[in-house]
């Protein structure tokens, strides 16, 4: 209600119309997926061989040296970073690429807040499915290594359970890692004018 | 729905108003110029009736469809829809204008290229709270009332550009909206295609009712329209009516000379 008393009925996009497009926008513009995702796979896939490392390590029996674990972390830390910068610039370009297709969604009834859910849905999905890919290369990568210098008792010193759980960990970081990249991008997206429907490309 | 009509006003002679433009004067900043695509524009475009704005490129048919549809705001002078002044109404209220009061073709068709057909022409219909199978009923309905039942789930890659135009009428219609504006909906379109657009879209405007405005440079329009208003550099040129512009046609092949 305006304070003026006028009623307006508000207009909406369940989610389940949202999930529908998003995941679309993905598949169909799957090479541009594939660069949003590549952030989020390198920096997972990093995170996870370093785990991996350090877990045959302490199961084999060898000493750690305990500052190489602060080393790590902050390296890891930083690479997450740069995979988040990476990520953003990805979906600043989606975004500028997209200028058409936001401004008629808006011409249709869109608010803002339609296209910023659209937009973190599509990084929510990517993320998720980067994070898994990272996640296998990550161990995939730390494995093969370890067999080509230590031979097969690899196998002994990994534990399927912690393996498990870096999965869910990477699943939890590498979505979170493209939503947070995304809150920029989805913002310029949002204030991308309805006008903008009608530019033609010079 | 509280932006539609409340009451229309209505002249003395019963002419019942739309849209009405009181001296809309729009500026744009390139760099440090200022750039008056819109330099006092006044016009009163009648309920039911199909009007198109002719003029050369650049003249400021876009800018002045900008205005109209609630796209941009003027930097001075007001439009009002329905007797209601879009300058006072919000985002909200502007996203529920857009949405149900007033359908949008575009030169370069912008169908939403990740939905098909059908689901392009639902979106403005979930937009305004239509359940998934009222949207697929009507949606199947306004797709085959331009002809396009058999082209239901295609991308709009998957389809020609008179094809996509068709789409993009559908999804115009999709809220029965009281206005369609069209910005040069022939333009990306060849001769034979661009007809047949423009007689749908006057089929649609006899049998429907709705009012429709369309910036074009295409002279083909003018044989459909009831009103052509031709602007130059920003300035409405002149008014002319149909019936005129017929009876001139027959003044020139009357009189000789
Ligand atoms: N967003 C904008 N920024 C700057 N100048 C603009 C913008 N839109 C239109 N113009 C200028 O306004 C004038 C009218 O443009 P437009 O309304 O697009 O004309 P038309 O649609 O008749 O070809 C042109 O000189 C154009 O360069
Ligand atoms: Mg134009």
């Amino acid at each position: 209600m305006r304070k003026d008393g006028r009623q307006v009925e508000r207009l909406q996009l369940p989610f389940r119309v949202a999930f529908h497009i998003s995941m679309q926008s993905v598949r169909i513009r799957f090479w541009r997926s594939v660069i949003t995702a590549a952030g989020t796979v390198l920096g997972i896939a990093f995170l996870v061989s370093v785990l991996t490392a350090m877990m045959i390590q302490r199961n084999s029996g060898a000493v750690t040296d305990p500052t190489e674990k602060y080393r790590m972390t902050w390296l890891v830390i930083m690479s997450l970073l740069v995979c988040l910068v990476g990520i953003t610039n990805a979906m600043l370009m989606s975004v500028t690429e997209r200028y058409k297709e936001i401004g008629t969604m808006k011409c249709l009834g869109a608010y803002d807040i339609f296209i910023v859910e659209l937009f973190f849905i599509e990084s929510a999905l990517v993320g998720l499915i980067a994070s898994v890919i990272g996640w296998f290369l990550g161990v995939f990568a730390v494995v093969l290594i370890k067999l080509f210098s230590e031979g097969l008792k690899v196998f002994g010193w990994i534990s399927p359970g912690e393996v498990f759980l870096y999965l869910l960990l990477s699943i939890v970081i590498g979505t979170l890692l493209s939503v947070i990249a995304t809150i920029v991008p989805a913002q310029v997206a949002a204030r991308m004018p309805a006008a903008a429907a009608l530019r033609v490309e010079v | 729905m509280a932006v539609q009509p409340q009451t229309n006003q209505t002249t003395a002679t019963g002419t019942e108003y739309i849209v009405r433009c009181k001296d809309v004067v729009k500026e744009y900043m390139m760099g440090t110029q200022v750039v008056r695509a819109l330099n006092g524009v006044t016009l009163d475009i009648v309920r039911g009736e199909y009007l198109s704005i002719m003029g050369p490129s650049g003249s400021g048919k876009s800018t002045l469809f900008n205005m109209i549809g609630g796209l941009d705001k003027p930097t001075s002078g007001s439009v009002f829809i329905n007797d209601v002044d879009m300058a006072q109404l919000d985002a909200q209220e502007l996203a529920f204008l857009r949405c149900r009061t007033i359908g949008y073709i575009f030169q370069t068709f912008n169908l939403i290229p990740v939905m098909t057909a059908l689901e392009n022409v639902m979106l403005p219909m979930i937009f305004g709270g239509l359940s998934t199978d009222e949207a697929i009923d009507r949606g199947i309905e306004l797709l085959k009332l331009v002809g396009l039942g058999e082209r239901l789930h295609h991308k709009p890659s998957e389809l020609s550009g008179g094809q996509q135009q068709r789409v993009a009428i559908a999804r115009a219609l999709a809220n029965n909206p009281q206005i369609i504006l069209a910005d040069e909906p022939t333009g990306n379109l060849d001769l034979r295609t661009g007809k047949e657009i423009i007689e749908l879209l006057r089929q649609l405007n006899k049998e429907q009712g709705v009012t429709i405005i369309s910036a074009t440079h295409d002279l083909k329009m003018v044989d459909v329209s009831d009103r052509i208003v031709w602007i130059r550099d920003g300035r409405i040129d002149r008014v002319e009516e149909r019936a005129a512009v017929e009876v001139r046609v027959g003044d020139v092949e009357g009189t000789p000379g």
